[in-house]
């Protein structure tokens, strides 16, 4: 089992306000490492900072390591475009492009120039069938991609994401927004990717964490509380935390 | 005792606030009906006096001949073909070069500059929308119509180009400021999602944002046409008001608002000439009513995207 990704001391603030607190981590390669803690304890803040999402916001202060395949992926110097390209993210709500389902799976391709038109064509289309999508849209790729069920239009972003084949994938709650139904559909596909990608998520839910995370990490107020097998946490807590933050006394 | 006393009678209390709410809907009522009033009245008396002008003028030759010749006492002429052609050039040349720059602007209002620049820009480009037209037009006749004429080696500078640049110039402010709104109501989301695929930041803004944000832009071109299409004061003073059909951006054109301006005046009242200059009215009005009503539908339409 190889360390994908290792985060050395990270700290993040935002203005004044500290978000993540020495937080040093690894997550393995082909495994699901779910991130669980209540609102404002980070772990997004973290797995926006795997693929350099922080950026965005321009008060953010950071310190700290994070190194993709042993090479330090923060600071200046990093080409923050081919740290996206090899760290991929799924969003909380379903965030395809006003274009059609073709050109959102393409998208990627194209900016990134991987490949000619057929390529790009072929490309589209095994993503879109390892998403299990392909019965469903295979036949109407030029149609509004918005016109697609919340589940489908999730399941379409995870295709979009691995179109450009990623080493990892982010996802930030990726079925907040969805039903019971697509949820499952999404933990499915979750644990097929697995096999290709390194997987780390953020989730509210804990039965998700318990059905697809291969490890668990329990955050709290910025710091990384406890971190191991899934099974461990949820049975063996070894802080009075995350004891109690899994049997639901806070959240 | 006093507290007793506000409390006293709800019912009266009630009464009021009912009679209240009811003068206040009236008041509005009224005013939204004066409104309407007003500019139903303009439309008919446009609709009406142009009308009178087509007994002697067919509208044929109204339309589509470029002999503007109304006040000969001998066989007078009728055509504003001239002007709808002088008008379409300047528009089209002055969008030419306010669309790019304005969207640009927006653009980077929105995705580039840092929040102090912007306090300072926008504000900047929202006064341009203040300075009062005559003052447009002078500068057109002592600033850029002298470089013009010197650039492009001309007799004088009073051509198409110079209206151009100066409706520009008039025009940037709407254009800008109602992309910039489109450009930043395109979700947060879609720019995170372009991002995290390994775009940069002109790609996501020319691949991402703008399509987007397509329809408001669209409309603050099309409101931009219609600022242009009605301007008066500016071209009057900045292009010439040459009666002929333009070869090139490099003639002086009159613009149908020019026509309307310069012989108001001096019109004989119950004329046919008098009543053709309503016919321009009536016909400038109808066209900057499609654009601003093709502007709505478009900004309509992207608010359902959004």
């Amino acid at each position: 089992m190889t360390d994908k990704l290792v985060v050395r001391n990270l700290n993040i603030a935002f203005g004044e306000k500290q978000v993540l607190k020495n937080v040093s981590i690894t997550f393995p390669d082909q495994k699901i490492v779910a991130l669980i803690g209540p609102s404002g304890c980070g772990k997004s803040t973290l797995l926006r900072s795997l693929n350099r999402m922080h950026d965005l916001t321009p008060q953010a202060m950071v310190t700290g390591e994070v190194l993709l395949d042993g090479h330090a992926i923060l600071g200046a110097k990093v080409d923050v475009v081919d740290v996206r390209r090899k760290v991929g993210m799924v969003f909380q709500k379903p965030n395809l492009f006003p274009k059609s389902i073709f050109e959102n799976v393409a998208y990627g391709l194209k900016v990134n120039k991987m490949g000619d038109k057929n390529l790009i064509r072929a490309r589209v289309e095994e993503a879109i069938k390892s998403c299990y999508l392909w019965d469903e849209v295979g036949d109407r790729l030029d149609k509004p991609a918005l016109e697609l069920s919340g589940g489908q239009q999730q399941r379409l972003c995870i295709a979009r994401a691995i179109a450009i084949a990623p080493e990892v994938i982010l996802m930030d709650e990726p079925c907040a927004a969805l039903d019971p139904i697509s949820t499952l559909k999404i933990e499915e596909l979750m644990l097929g990717l697995r096999e290709k990608f390194a997987v780390v998520i953020v989730t509210h839910n804990m039965q998700q964490a318990l059905r697809v995370a291969d490890s668990t990490a329990f955050m709290y107020l910025g710091e990384l509380i406890e971190y191991g097998p899934t099974t461990e946490i949820f049975n063996h807590p070894q802080h009075e935390l995350t004891q109690r933050y899994i049997q639901g006394a806070f959240g | 005792m006093l507290n007793n006393a506000s409390h006293s009678s709800p019912a009266t209390t009630n009464q009021r606030r009912h009679l209240q709410d009811r003068a206040f809907k009236l008041l509005v009522k009224a005013a939204a009906l004066l409104s309407v009033l007003v500019l139903a009245g303009i439309f008919f008396l446009l609709i009406w006096n142009g009308f009178y002008m087509f007994k002697e003028v067919s509208i044929w030759e109204f339309f589509f001949s470029s002999e503007w010749n109304p006040g000969a006492l001998k066989n007078p002429q009728y055509g504003i073909g001239g002007m709808v052609v002088g008008t379409m050039l300047v528009t089209i040349a002055a969008m030419v070069l306010a669309f790019p720059l304005g969207i640009a602007l927006a653009a980077y209002l929105s995705e580039v500059a840092s929040p102090l620049m912007r306090g300072f820009v926008r504000p900047l480009i929202e006064l341009l929308a203040g300075i009062p037209s005559v003052v447009v037009g002078f500068i057109g006749i002592v600033v850029v119509g002298p470089f013009l004429a010197q650039t492009f080696n001309l007799p004088n500078g009073f051509t198409a180009l110079n209206g151009a640049i100066l409706l520009a110039i008039m025009a940037l402010p709407s254009i800008v400021t109602v992309a910039e709104d489109a450009i930043r109501a395109v979700p947060r989301s879609y720019r995170e999602a372009s991002y995290a695929l390994g775009s940069n930041k002109w790609t996501t803004l020319i691949r991402v944002t703008l399509p987007a944000a397509g329809s408001g832009i669209i409309a603050a071109g099309v409101l931009g046409v219609g600022r242009a299409v009605g301007e008066t004061m500016t071209v009057l003073m900045a292009t010439g008001n040459a009666l002929e059909v333009p070869d090139s951006l490099f003639d002086s054109v009159r613009t149908m608002t020019a026509t309307m301006a310069i012989e108001m005046g001096e019109v004989p009242f119950g004329t046919t000439h008098y009543y053709s200059l309503f016919a321009i009215g009536a016909t400038l009005f109808i066209m900057s009513l499609l654009f601003n009503l093709t502007a709505e539908y478009l900004a309509a339409k992207f608010r359902r995207l959004s």
